[in-house]
């Protein structure tokens, strides 16, 4: 029961929330926040209550059925993931006045159907959660954006749904086959490998923002309320990747090593070309959208290496690199919000000098941009080189360097890539002497650090102790 | 257990620093960082006395096949590292607390300090690439925020930034050459790598993985062609420069390759024709660096010149696969080249933050003790014999014996000789050129203590063979041969120029621009950042909006609008049913198959 109340819980809250009068909404989605974190410990390292079934239609069979434990402990990390980022998406941001409902039932919802994807053991709710999640996510960029909100959000909204129908499709022809939406019974196919894997490529990578399908994600991210951007681009996202992990490498392993070569283009494509288009932002929520793009390159670099040779690791480098950028870009956009708050502005021409004034702006940002661009101590950096090393895991030196190591070779070309932009937006922002927009900013406030805080700790956790969360892996 | 505490004492001084006391607390947390690397000095004087054995390591990350221990090595290479780092780190904290007393932010400062004197422990103790690795990142981190201590200054924040890029650059060569490592020689930990098995596999393999491995010494160590951002660094503070940018962060590089042929084992070296590569690479640093050195008028830029050029020297002894004379190098180095930066940092201090030696002269009579142990410091870069540098540096010219860089390494020493003493002559003798250095008295003991006691090593450190970093003892023996008599012809040839051309001179009689310009270098880099980088970036940036957003995904839009379109006739509200309509047509279509299949 416990793994039904991680929904239950967030799902209730956004009831209480928007059928409620005169509730605190704020106070009720953190009281859910909190609860969900300490019934997903207590679901974790107590064993009897992991699973849940429930049978919503019998033919065909399709169950309501939970697992936390499924997948060798993925599923556990991305748990852990979603309700810590929940947490902290609740506590960011401004919630302009009388939309409290609208704002925190959303924050809420996304975060349910999140967890809901990750733990369902039933395609079809694997599925449809992560679609539920969807819906409040346009609607939020819909009404609160910044700027073109109606326009981001309509591109956002045909991008994904493209992105949502071509996966539906390739799950529909999976289900098909294997006659169950059962996953926990998923096996090789026998039959249309190659058209399925492209499916699942495709429609998994437009929700990752995979090359060519990117350019939905950073202007999505500038546009939408920081507790979005914090949810769609540290949780929500996750599911393709999540997707392409437990999904198309169990049923379409040779269909995705037919595609390994499109599949290395496109996510070098993610890496250096996104990469390019990063440096080239002058704005600070769309150069962090973007670098969020880039960073997704590397964890395609694992499942590629996973395809490629097996790699005894690679999986567990994807998915320690999922909850390390998770973390990260969730604190990324809960900072920028604040800078926005406090200067008016996230041109970075228009700012400087900002560390005087706001010295502990200037760290935490300091510190999450160091993390994003993999300096040891911070979680990324673990991620990032258990990747590195799954790509060259398969090299057999009496052969010449392979695909996947060349892209490897290529991929690492990004750390220093990423270190560019972000000591430039570091440099621009903080550095220099205070401009007018700089000048009269006041310090942190104890709630606008607190989300940061939080995943920061978790970031140094981490970075110094990976074993806490490969632990869970087995 | 007394080598963790070793390894974690300055972290914790970082992070008390940091966390807990912060600027409010700034004289506690200045002593505090002070007395807590004096306790790692202590600890690493134990160490080399044996004292405490070997603890076992920490499992960092394990899982499948990768494995990352956090472990010590415990050999004299290690040792003799860790008193240069401990050591220069104890006199530079005792520096700093005189020569930043006044600054604003020196909690910041001290625990940045600290944070380097941790990741530099890390790097000394490291047992694998991988842990060398996770520190070498964060030798970068404290150098970047050491550099950029002012960060107010555009100067200092921009130096800062092209620093740790340039090092990323080299590290991009040195993972590559990690990975490779890790297949080829079967391991990652020093201990364990193959030498056979490195080379099994064709001398271009091999060859490859050492010259990749390498370009992370090209970073940290600033050779050629990275070596730009080391004299911008010198916006640091300048006892930073000495720690960080002279005797120990910049030396890591040498220190990383000896651990590495150490690893891989001269037996397979030899048979990688590709270290005559790296050999080239430290013998022209050397040499370029030098020709830049004589045309400056910073104090401290001549010095960070003269530093390329003497990490050229220990580089060029490690590419001709005698790392013991390159570490030998970097250990007396690291003693008079602290001196010589302390000292010009008394000397800035004194003179009111004046770093150009044609406004200073006379200051031998105002700072008698700076002026003679800056001598001191000198006669051991020009390796005068019976100095420190003097050892060393034949240690190096006998590695490069029958080699055409032996040629290059003597006219470096003279080189070597006319830019210090055209120093020496322009800033401490003569008269006084300007107010500042008129009014100039001598620094409180707090900074010439410092200064004594390393005008001490430039003599005594090759004689204290117990702290003597590398694989064997060097011969400190004076001896008259060929090597000897051509290296003094050098030294009296320079001296002979610098006293010609400088000895009583106001202004410079000599201008060579190229020298001067430090080759165009920079603007040639800032070239290709801005016309390569830069607009491709552009180029990119404009290729995504216009063809990939605008005609492949706007085809996708337009053709989704229309089907829209159609159902606002029946809908006939605004977009944002349109939103949960498209979206929520994936769970119907499942709906659909699922019910009616």
């Amino acid at each position: 029961m416990l793994t039904l109340a991680l929904i239950l819980i967030p799902l209730l809250a956004t009831a209480i929330i928007f059928f409620g009068v005169s509730v605190n909404a704020r106070k009720i989605a953190l009281g859910a926040a909190v609860l969900n974190i300490a019934v997903a410990i207590a679901a974790i390292f107590t064993s009897g209550f992991s699973d849940f079934t429930l049978n919503v239609l019998s033919k065909p069979n399709i169950n309501l059925a939970l697992d936390i434990h499924q997948n060798g402990g993925i599923s556990v990390v991305l748990l852990l993931l979603s309700v810590i980022v929940t947490l902290a998406a609740v506590l960011s941001g401004t919630c302009p006045k009388g939309r409290e409902k609208l704002w925190y039932c959303s924050a809420l919802l996304i975060s349910a159907g999140a967890i809901g994807a990750f733990i369902s053991t039933d395609l079809f709710f694997f599925f449809a959660f992560h679609e539920l999640a969807l819906i409040p996510t346009f609607l939020m960029i819909g009404i609160l954006g910044r700027g073109d909100r109606k326009e981001v959000a309509w591109k956002v909204t045909v991008y994904l749904a493209f992105g949502s129908i071509v996966l539906l499709a390739g799950l529909l022809m999976i289900a098909n086959q294997l006659g169950s939406f059962d996953m926990t019974q998923l096996t090789a196919l026998s039959h249309h490998q190659n058209e399925i894997a492209l499916l699942l490529i495709i429609g998994f990578g437009t929700l990752v923002s995979l090359f060519p399908f990117h350019s939905w994600a950073a202007p999505a991210y500038a546009s939408a309320p920081a507790p979005v951007s914090m949810l769609h681009a540290g949780v929500l996202k996750k599911f393709g990747l999540y997707g392409l992990i437990v999904v198309g490498y169990k049923v379409v392993p040779d269909g995705m090593a037919h595609w390994l070569p499109l599949l290395l283009v496109l996510l070098l494509c993610n890496i250096i070309w996104v990469g390019l288009v990063t440096i080239n932002q002058k704005r600070l929520d769309l150069m962090l959208g973007n670098s969020s793009v880039m960073h997704m390159g590397y964890i395609f670099l694992a499942i590629a290496a996973l395809v490629d040779n097996g790699s005894s690791f690679a999986t567990q480098a994807a998915v320690l690199l999922m909850f390390a950028h998770g973390i990260s870009i969730a604190m990324s956009f809960c900072l920028a919000d604040r800078i926005e708050n406090k200067t008016g502005s996230l041109e970075l021409n228009q700012l400087g000098g900002l560390a005087k004034n706001a010295p502990s702006l200037a760290f935490l940002f300091g510190l999450v941009g160091m993390a994003s661009i993999g300096l040891p101590g911070l979680a990324n950096f673990a991620g990032e080189i258990m990747v590195f090393f799954s790509g060259f895991e398969g090299w057999k030196p009496a052969d010449d360097l392979g695909p996947v190591q060349i892209a490897t070779i290529i991929a690492i070309w990004g750390v220093v890539i990423s270190a560019v932009y972000m000591l430039r937006a570091f440099r621009n922002i903080f550095q220099g002497e205070t401009v007018s927009r700089t000048e009269k900013v006041k310090p942190l406030s104890g709630d606008d650090k607190l989300p940061a805080i939080i995943l920061g700790v978790i970031l140094l956790i981490v970075g110094i102790y990976p074993q806490s969360i490969l632990q869970f892996f087995n | 257990m007394l080598l963790w505490l070793l390894f974690i004492l300055p972290l914790a001084s970082a992070a008390l620093i940091h966390f807990v006391l912060k600027q409010n607390n700034a004289g506690l947390a200045t002593k505090l960082g002070t007395l807590f690397t004096f306790g790692t000095l202590v600890l690493a004087i134990l160490w080399v006395f044996n004292v405490f054995s070997i603890p076992a390591s920490w499992s960092w990350i394990h899982f499948g096949d990768f494995k990352v221990n956090i472990g010590f090595v415990d050999d004299q290479l290690a040792k003799g590292m860790m008193i240069v780092v401990t050591g220069i780190g104890f006199l530079v904290h005792v520096f700093s607390l005189a020569y930043m007393e006044d600054d604003d932010a020196k909690a910041r400062y001290f625990g940045n300090l600290s944070l380097f004197m941790f990741s530099m422990t890390g790097i000394v103790l490291a047992e694998n690439f991988i842990m060398m690795f996770i520190f070498w990142e964060l030798v970068g981190l404290s150098s970047y925020l050491l550099i950029g201590h002012w960060y107010k200054k555009d100067t200092a924040a921009e130096a800062a930034k092209k620093a740790f890029l340039s090092n990323r650059i080299g590290d991009f060569g040195f993972l590559i050459g990690i990975l490779m490592t890790w297949i080829l020689a079967g391991s990652v930990v020093f201990s364990e790598m193959n030498g056979a098995e490195f080379i099994a596999h064709g001398e271009c393999l091999a060859g490859a993985a050492v010259l990749l491995v390498f370009c992370g010494a090209i970073g940290k160590s600033a050779q050629l062609p990275l070596h730009v951002w080391l004299p911008d660094a010198m916006e640091g503070p300048t006892p930073v420069s000495a720690l960080i940018h002279a005797a120990t962060m910049v030396a890591a590089g040498v220190y990383m390759m000896a651990r590495f042929f150490g690893g891989i084992g001269d037996a397979a070296l030899q048979q990688i024709p590709a270290t005559e590569v790296i050999a080239w690479i430290g013998g022209i640093t050397s040499l370029v660096a030098a020709l830049m050195a004589t045309q400056q008028n910073d104090i401290k830029k001549i010095l960070a010149y003269s530093t390329l050029s003497q990490l050229g020297y220990m580089v060029m002894a490690v590419g001709l696969l005698d790392p013991n004379a390159g570490m030998f190098h970097l250990y007396t180095h690291a003693w008079f080249k602290a001196l010589l930066f302390l000292g010009s940092g008394a000397v800035i201090y004194a003179c009111h933050h004046e770093q150009d030696i044609w406004k200073m002269g006379g200051l031998r009579k105002k700072m008698p003790i700076t002026a003679f142990t800056f001598i001191v410091g000198t006669l051991a870069l020009t390796a005068v014999p019976f100095t420190s540098g003097f050892y060393s540096k034949e240690g190096i010219l006998h590695a490069a014996e029958n080699h055409p860089l032996y040629w290059v390494a003597l006219g470096v020493a003279f080189l070597t000789t006319f830019y210090m003493f055209r120093l020496i002559f322009v800033a401490f003798l003569g008269e006084a050129k300007d107010d500042h250095a008129k009014h100039a008295t001598e620094v409180e003991s707090r900074m010439f203590g410092p200064l004594i006691i390393l005008a001490i090593m430039a003599f005594a450190s090759p004689f204290l063979t117990k702290l003597i970093p590398g694989t064997e003892a060097p011969d400190i023996h004076f001896v008259m041969n060929t090597t000897t008599i051509l290296s003094i012809s050098a030294f009296a040839a320079g001296f002979a120029l610098a006293f010609l051309l400088y000895k009583g001179k106001k202004e410079d009689p000599v201008s060579i621009p190229l020298f001067r310009n430090k080759f165009y270098i920079d603007e040639f880099y800032a070239g290709i950042v801005k016309w390569f980088q830069d607009l491709l970036a552009a180029v990119v940036h404009f290729l995504d909006e216009f063809i990939i957003n605008g005609m492949l995904v706007g085809g996708l839009t337009r053709l989704a609008q229309g089907t829209g379109n159609i159902f606002r006739k029946y809908a006939q509200s605004g977009n944002l049913q349109h939103y949960a309509l498209i979206s929520g047509v994936g769970i119907l279509l499942a709906i659909y198959f699922t019910v009616f299949k």
